[in-house]
């Protein structure tokens, strides 16, 4: 029963790593790891790590993949359209070279992980692990989790803690909305107007076609429209 | 199943990771891959906590997992941040953040 449920985690957590890799759209890059990370949840379930497979699907699968849906969407229109400009533009001269050198040193680097993993010599790892018994109290739960986080390791907790903290104000300093360019721009056109006139009174173009108007022909022709400051139209 | 199969099936997802790390040009999707690599180390530690019968490795994936979190905060801040400057998000423009 554990080795047809093990195939079938391991099919879809390889499935999942090959779907991220290979879809071009980004969205479906997220909905495959998203995938691929419940699969690795089942996975976590077989090898007796209760808490680590929930923090997995409840911090992974469900918040960090809600973060990257938000930023997909948010970048995606402009991404797709960049996409088509580039495939448009002679650029293929690198990425057939690249993504064979690419292949070729996955391809090393599995082969090396393989012998260095499975032909260790530990007799252990053809076993079947450490005996295990089911209890409220054993291995893998809740329990035993944050009974080794709050005594042994502790410091490797608050320095996690702290971490999670600088991660967060670095977020927050590096997304913050800057004044752009076209926010100056908007900004310049506006400045005689608004420097000259007094807080809290109207200009004439506002007084004869109403706010709505003023405010629906946009600053592009405001040069047109008002009369300058020597023309009393303040 | 014995913890062999379970170190094959990390070993195939962090190569995975680390081929699409090399050739993919969207900065998103290297942070995906980013993201497999880790999770291929994870499946990894916690095959051999479960060899050992030892709860550490279980600690260090959840550390990992941690780091994972912020790295993915800092790097989705970063596309945020190119995006607004109209700057083109492809790994193979953006040279000004070499060294």
């Amino acid at each position: 029963m554990s080795s047809i449920l093990f195939f079938i985690a391991a099919i879809g957590v390889i499935a999942g790593a090959i779907g991220v890799v290979t879809f071009s759209n980004p969205f479906y890059s997220v909905l495959a790891l998203v995938g691929h990370l419940l699969s690795l949840a089942v996975l976590f379930l077989l090898l007796r790590a209760e808490f680590v497979a929930a923090a997995q699907v409840v911090v992974y699968a469900g918040a960090v993949m809600v973060l990257y849906v938000f930023v997909v969407a948010y970048v995606g229109d402009e991404e797709q359209s960049l996409d088509g400009v580039l495939s448009r533009r002679p650029r293929a001269r690198g990425a057939d070279g690249r993504k064979l050198s690419g292949a070729l040193f996955a391809g090393v680097l599995l082969v090396e992980l393989l012998i260095a993993l499975l032909g260790s010599g530990l007799k252990a790892v053809s076993g079947d692990g450490a005996p295990y018994a089911p209890g409220p109290r054993t291995f893998g739960t809740p329990a035993y989790i944050g009974n080794l986080l709050l005594t042994r390791f502790l410091l490797v907790f608050e320095a996690s803690s702290l971490l999670l903290l600088i991660a967060a104000v670095g977020g927050v300093v590096l997304a913050r909305r800057r004044r752009g360019l076209e926010d100056d721009e908007e900004r310049d056109r506006l400045t005689p107007l608004d420097i000259l006139r007094p807080r809290g009174t109207g200009t004439m173009v506002e007084g004869v076609e109403g706010l709505a108007l003023a405010h629906a022909r946009g600053a592009g022709d405001l040069g047109d429209e008002q009369p300058g400051p020597d023309g009393g139209g303040w | 199943m014995s913890i062999g199969w379970y170190l094959a099936v990390s070993g195939i997802v962090f190569c995975t990771g680390a081929f699409g790390v090399m050739t993919r040009r969207n900065p998103l999707v290297v942070l995906l891959c980013l993201e497999l690599m880790l999770n291929g180390a994870n499946l990894s530690l916690i095959a051999f906590s479960r060899m050992w019968g030892n709860g550490d490795g279980q600690i260090l994936a959840l550390i990992v997992m941690t780091v994972a979190a912020c790295e993915v905060c800092i790097g989705l801040g970063m596309i945020v941040a190119i995006h607004r400057r109209r700057l083109p998000i492809d790994v193979d423009e953006l040279r000004e953040l070499q060294g």
